[in-house]
């Protein structure tokens, strides 16, 4: 009889020794940790993925990825202090070891995507989990057609990789003098030069081709349930528009339980979500 | 843009659309179209409402003075909107200065003409009344959600 070598299980539970390699403080509130594994292979991912980020001794949160899907020696996560997880995420210093779970969940359509044009709305956080499918569409700029990104702020000093956003302004552009990038704040500060106002207004002027555009869309439930409204108003249609939700996601493989919205497990079947299969549970309470 | 044009340009923007040809060719008429340049002031808080203005390219700060703390921006308004909906109702004052924030090509209404109008014709005027009353709601949203500061931290 032949013995055949065991396959390699991986224990999705168990967490990788991942040790930072890079700290950036992006405002006051908001830290970049760039990591490096401390075993085994690079974690691929797909955009819009998230992993399980565990700080020993404190608790374990579930984190968007936001770096370069394309550049997987670098897990690069942009967190938010919120709570005593996030916050001793933020607090940790170059040389310190994480445990990571993941990656995990659906990703963003951008296959089907392909030959559209591309409209992404980001509010607040919402920005880190779509960095990852813009720096897809400028690896992969020619096959798609217009494309947007319409991010919201409270303030200009809440604004996330402002750099970037200069650069994306001359890169994601289909044509010359085309503002791909568009920012607007609730309150204006300081020598503040851009929009003021919430994050859906910047729908309107947008050319695009309606049946021929997908919506991908991050941010806090409110502002994304005001941003489909908006996107349906231009007449995108609805099997078009994605999600990327949030609950309370602990196991992140879909046995727990805890993150359940109406039949999906947002960690397993979402976080990414076609705006169809939310549409009923999205404004009921309690699920 | 010709007058034809014109009257093509409104029925096309969603403000204006499904209006009955006789008004979006009085309203072609009307609109007076203008250039502004960075700075300029389209009215200024406390001024009486004469115009409503349909923005066309640019970007127009709504701002309010607070002494000691200089000119708050409200809100800023661009390509598509429309500015000014206080104009439906008479004598009414400015509660915020309208400032040019980049050159801005827009059409100016005249208030009176288009109040006046909407006394002798009321399809008319109901018909305007429902698109401002739009824009109030729309504003109005804007300003529950912005009170609402759903990027800050969550309690």
């Amino acid at each position: 009889m032949v013995s055949l070598p065991s396959p390699i299980v991986v224990d999705p539970m168990r967490p990788r020794p991942f040790r930072v390699a890079r700290v950036m403080r992006e405002t006051a509130d908001v830290v970049t940790l760039e990591l490096e594994a401390q075993t085994g292979p690079p974690l691929r991912f797909q955009p819009g993925q998230f992993t399980m980020l565990y700080v020993f001794g404190v608790g374990e949160v579930p984190i968007s990825i936001s770096g370069d899907p394309q550049k997987p020696e670098r897990l690069v996560h942009t967190i938010r202090k919120v709570g005593a997880v996030t916050e001793a995420l933020c607090n940790l210093r170059k040389g310190a070891v994480v445990g990571v779970r993941g990656p995990f969940g659906s990703h963003w359509p951008l296959e089907q995507a392909r030959g559209h044009d591309v409209v992404m709305v980001a509010g607040g956080i919402g920005l880190p989990p779509l960095r990852p499918a813009i720096y897809h569409l400028l690896h992969h700029r020619q096959d798609y057609g217009r494309v947007y990104l319409l991010y919201g702020a409270r303030t200009p000093r809440d604004l996330l990789f402002p750099e970037e956003l200069k650069r994306w302004q001359y890169t994601l552009s289909h044509a010359p003098g085309a503002t791909p990038v568009r920012v607007t704040v609730d309150r204006a500060e300081g020598d503040w030069d851009g929009a003021v106002g919430l994050v859906t207004s910047l729908i309107a002027p947008l050319t695009i081709d309606p049946s021929r555009t997908t919506a991908l869309m991050v941010g806090p439930e409110v502002m994304m349930r005001f941003t489909i409204a908006e996107l349906r108003k231009r007449g995108i249609p609805e099997e078009n528009l994605y999600l990327s939700m949030e609950r309370n996601m602990k196991c992140a493989v879909g046995f727990c339980g805890h993150c359940q919205l109406g039949p999906h497990f947002v960690c397993r079947d979402g976080p990414v979500l076609a705006f169809p299969q939310v549409r009923d549970w999205m404004t009921r309470k309690e699920v | 843009m010709s007058k034809a044009g014109l009257e093509h340009y409104l029925n096309e923007h969603p403000f204006f659309r499904g209006l009955r040809p006789k008004d979006l060719a009085w309203l072609a008429e009307l609109a007076e179209p203008l250039e502004c340049e960075v700075g300029d002031y389209l009215y200024r808080e406390g001024e009486e409402s004469r115009d409503f203005y349909l923005i066309q390219e640019g970007l127009v700060r709504l701002e309010i003075h607070a002494p000691g703390q200089g000119d708050l921006v409200i809100q800023t308004v661009g390509p598509g909107d429309v500015l000014g909906w206080s104009v439906m109702i008479p004598e009414t004052r400015k509660t915020f200065s309208a400032r040019i924030f980049q050159a801005t090509r827009l059409l100016a209404f005249d208030a009176a003409s288009v109040r006046a109008r909407a006394e002798q014709d009321h399809h008319f005027g109901y018909e305007l009344c429902k698109r401002f009353s739009r824009v109030i709601g729309e504003r109005l949203q804007a300003t529950r959600l912005r009170l609402l500061d759903l990027y800050g931290q969550p309690s």
